[in-house]
């Protein structure tokens, strides 16, 4: 029992070091809360507001300072890129397709890959993939308006005058997008609107008609089973049929609902 | 005594290979048998979706499974409960207990196999103690499993809910799948005394196969819901789930994670057992009893250490997975509110290397014959604090005003880069090389090797070591201070290959000289000091607290996401906590476990003991 102690008594003790080190050691850091969406009175907001606004969402939101910082070096610094917007348009580097600096700075946050700055590119990617992800999706979840704010900001940073608009509240709930939208695609009721939605056809022949691109289906239920069309649908890369090229999209998985692949899986599996 | 490393690369020549072969054949039986199951849960998806999607009565709109968009009224509290706590607390207490046996079967299995190929009893005994302290825990596990169960129901069901509308499938398998575990376990445990020699042995063994592939089934499943939580797939741009159960599981941070998990936890589990041989040594009153435990101590520390090497590396892998996956969440990881967390890491990881490795110089104390090496210890030692100290120095420092003028910006010119990934990988592997250097010399040192090479090879060795030890520190160097940041990280790899080129080469160097060596002094087991025996106590504590923290950092660099950028948390926790406060959870949790382990090796103490009742029972 003495030892039982003994281990206890010591156990206590290493524990205690790790926490109070964790607790005295180190800078007591106290994270900033979760962003909270703020509502904006938009008709009665002055440029300078805008302006701060887009600072605003710059250094917390748009989580932008997690990379543009003069510390890590990771991403470049954007205090003159609104100045140099309408020289990287003319770049051969450039892929984009805005017509002015505005443009390419908004598009700049939509489509990152765009114009990839020489040495910021993913690794392996020749600096033509950005590794930043666009500001409307995921966390970041940057609304029209506050993109235009950014934009804004970046343009003040540079010493430029803002030439962005600030839109109103109609303007601003018009533009916001249904997200609810993509939810409520009304299933398509027969494997015929499923081949036409998804323009199967275009590489794939169905009763003699169709491209080439793809092997042939008119009789594809006689060589192969339920199980194989729906996975040759969700997963092409997983069988390739002999003789043709790779080209099939992956994207089938995310985009088709899975009443519509069974009404498509069931329609060919009969096709003998 | 010879280590167990060499008994691993001596076992395969000597066995009879259709016994090879049968092993084999069960394995794939297994693995197709575990495809296969895999398969069902593919096809199984899609099965489901389908119910899943046929529009609902009076409603045109598919069900598919979006995301639920919560409020803080949405999730139910128990007065004097903290939701975030509990489960916190449970959910890492259930995962110690998993870690531990779910690598206990592993090494047990090996040590298994070592018995049979030597015919040394020894083993086979060790082996069966082992599996023996793993049962209890075992049960403790799936208590602890069932609690965070309803945890979760109660208190974040529509988490729970959404969870297990998209792994549905999935969860119904792991279900049958631990009872295949239990039955294969209690086989393996309970059959061990009737399954001995001959073909039933092999029958045996192959039993242990059987409960390893099902555990280790059962933990890439739950790591696979784990993942998606952290890198959602098999969702589409608006985040909804279309049915692919397959996708959702093979997500990004999938297999990073369950190679990261599957070596962390045998070093893991190395480590509670050599707690468990440490507490009986301490306890051992006979002589034959310390050296039985001596022995198992130092088997255990060397299946740690084992593990322990590579580990690094797997974690390198899987940071630099969370890097490739989202540059945002890397930075959060590494660069952002968590940065400081990592200087926690190195003083623990620090812990483990420092006690590991006292607890094999203590060990030379075991022969007369290791004084001829006493005199190194010192410069093992120096150089592994001095690797500590480079890894546990900060990148941004915390300055005043005048601090930061002295200094003549955030970083020193030339200690600044210390702080940055090439020094800690430099002063990792230079680390882990010392730890295998330790480990040459224990090997080495009740014996003199007789070939008549020996010099020869000698400086081999000091020749290998030397140059590996400079291309370590020349990449280190370089990358630190002569390049841009996104190009610091390229000395990983090589410096990983020639850690681990020097460590297999050294091994296979030493056991051929030290073939028919000769023997200077005996191996005395039970010869160790009380202090080594606390050093390896050190090491399951620093361990657990060490799980117990990166399990937090994998989890909390979700933020406010339940499923990162899909499903928001919009409970009253969901904010970031202080490290401070999460250290003190993390010390909770690791209070609350090693009281329970040590309860647990009491338990098996006191369940071979027998108190005499003379005069109690009635005479027949």
């Amino acid at each position: 029992m003495k030892h039982f102690f003994k281990v206890l008594v010591f156990s206590l003790l290493m524990i205690g070091f790790f926490a109070g080190f964790s607790n005295f050691g180190i800078p007591e850091i106290k994270p900033a809360p979760p962003p909270v969406q703020e509502q904006l009175d938009l008709d009665a907001i002055t440029p300078e507001r805008f302006i701060a606004l887009g600072e605003k969402l710059f250094n917390g939101k748009g989580t932008c300072t997690l990379c543009h910082n003069a510390v890590g070096g990771r991403a470049p610094l954007l205090d003159q890129t609104a100045a140099i917007a309408a020289d990287r348009l003319v770049e051969a580097r450039y892929q984009g397709s805005a017509g002015d600096a505005q443009g390419y700075l908004v598009e700049s946050l939509l489509e990152p890959s765009a114009y990839v700055v020489a040495g910021f590119g993913k690794a392996g990617s020749a600096d033509t993939i950005s590794p930043m992800p666009s500001v409307t999706g995921g966390s970041i979840g940057l609304s029209e308006v506050e993109i235009s704010a950014v934009v804004a900001y970046l343009q003040d940073l540079a010493g430029l005058e803002v030439t962005v608009d600030i839109p109103n509240t109609a303007e601003a709930e018009a533009s916001e997008p249904d997200t609810q939208a993509k939810a409520a695609r009304v299933a398509l009721a027969s494997a015929e609107e499923v081949i036409t939605r998804f323009a199967c056809t275009t590489c794939h022949k169905l009763a003699g008609e169709g491209g080439e691109l793809g092997p042939d289906l008119s009789h594809i239920g006689a060589t192969r089973d339920a199980a194989y069309l729906r996975r040759a649908i969700l997963d092409p890369a997983a069988d390739i049929a002999a003789g043709y090229p790779p080209v099939m999209p992956p994207t089938y998985a995310t985009e088709i609902y899975a009443g519509e692949l069974e009404l498509l899986v069931q329609h060919l599996a009969a096709l003998q | 005594m010879r280590g167990l490393l060499t008994r691993c690369v001596a076992l395969h020549p000597g066995f009879a290979r259709w016994r090879w072969a049968l092993s084999g054949l069960v394995a794939l039986a297994l693995a197709a048998l575990v495809l296969g199951a895999a398969g069902e849960v593919q096809a199984g998806a899609s099965d489901s979706a389908v119910e899943a999607t046929q529009p609902v009565a009076g409603s045109l709109a598919p069900a598919v499974i979006a995301p639920p968009e919560l409020t803080a009224a949405d999730y139910p509290s128990i007065t004097g409960v903290n939701s975030r706590v509990t489960v916190w607390l449970v959910a890492q207490l259930h995962l110690w207990f998993a870690a531990f046996v779910l690598a206990v079967p592993i090494f047990v299995f090996i040590i298994e196999a070592i018995g049979m190929r030597t015919r040394d009893k020894r083993y086979d005994d060790m082996a069966y103690e082992f599996i023996k302290i793993s049962i209890t825990a075992y049960s403790l596990t799936a208590i602890l499993g069932g609690l965070l169960l309803f945890s979760l129901i109660v208190l974040y069901p529509h988490l729970f809910s959404y969870l297990s509308r998209v792994f549905g499938e999935s969860m119904f398998y792991y279900a049958l799948l631990f009872f295949a575990e239990s039955a294969a376990l209690y086989l393996y445990y309970y059959g061990w005394q009737w399954l001995q020699g001959g073909f039933r042995k092999w029958l045996h063994l192959t039993l242990g196969l059987v409960l390893n592939a099902v555990g280790t089934t059962l933990m890439f499943l739950a790591n696979g819901w784990v993942t998606f939580m952290m890198s959602p797939a098999g969702l589409d741009p608006a985040g909804l789930f279309a049915g692919d159960t397959w996708a959702a599981m093979h997500n990004y941070l999938w297999n990073p994670i369950n190679l990261h998990r599957f070596i962390a936890n045998i070093a893991y589990g190395g480590s509670i057992v050599g707690a468990y041989a440490a507490f009986r040594f301490l306890s051992a009153t006979r002589p034959e009893e310390r050296a039985h435990y001596d022995w198992m101590g130092y088997n255990a520390n060397f299946i740690a250490i084992l593990a322990l090497l590579p580990l690094p590396f797997a974690g390198y892998y899987l940071a630099a997975e969370i890097y490739a996956y989202s540059q945002q969440m890397g930075i959060t990881l590494m660069g952002g509110i968590f940065a400081w967390l990592f200087i926690i890491q190195a003083v623990l990881i620090g812990t483990l290397f420092l006690s590991a490795n006292y607890y094999l110089w203590c060990g030379m104390g075991r022969s007369d014959g290791a004084v001829r090496y006493n005199r190194y210890i010192k410069y093992l030692a120096i150089a592994i604090i001095g690797s500590f100290l480079v890894w546990f120095t900060p990148h941004t420092l915390v300055l005043t005003n005048e601090e930061l003028k002295a200094l003549g910006g955030p970083y020193h010119k030339y200690l600044g880069p210390l702080g940055i990934m090439p020094a800690k990988n430099t002063a990792v592997n230079v680390m882990i090389l010392f730890t295998a250097l330790s480990f040459l010399f224990y090997r080495r040192s009740n014996r003199i090797a007789t070939v008549a090479w020996v010099k020869a090879g000698n400086a081999a060795q000091l020749a290998l070591y030397t140059a590996g030890i400079a291309n370590l520190l020349f990449l280190g160097i370089y990358h630190g201070y002569f390049t841009n940041t996104v190009y610091k990280v390229a000395a990983s790899i090589p410096q990983v290959m020639t850690t681990l080129i020097i460590i297999v080469v050294s091994i296979t160097l030493d056991s051929v000289m030290y073939r028919g060596a000769r023997e200077v002094a005996p191996l005395n087991w039970g010869r160790v000091p009380n202090r080594a025996q606390y050093a390896l106590f050190l090491l399951a504590v620093a361990f657990t607290w060490l799980m117990g923290l990166m399990g937090y950092i994998r989890s909390g660099i979700r933020q406010h996401w339940h499923v990162t950028d899909v499903f928001r948390d919009a409970s009253p926790d969901a904010y970031t906590p202080t490290l401070g406060y999460a250290a003190n959870v993390v010390s909770m949790g690791t209070v609350l476990f090693m009281a329970m382990v040590i309860f647990v090796f009491w338990l098996s103490q006191v369940s071979s003991r027998k108190t005499p009742n003379a005069g109690f029972w009635k005479a027949h």
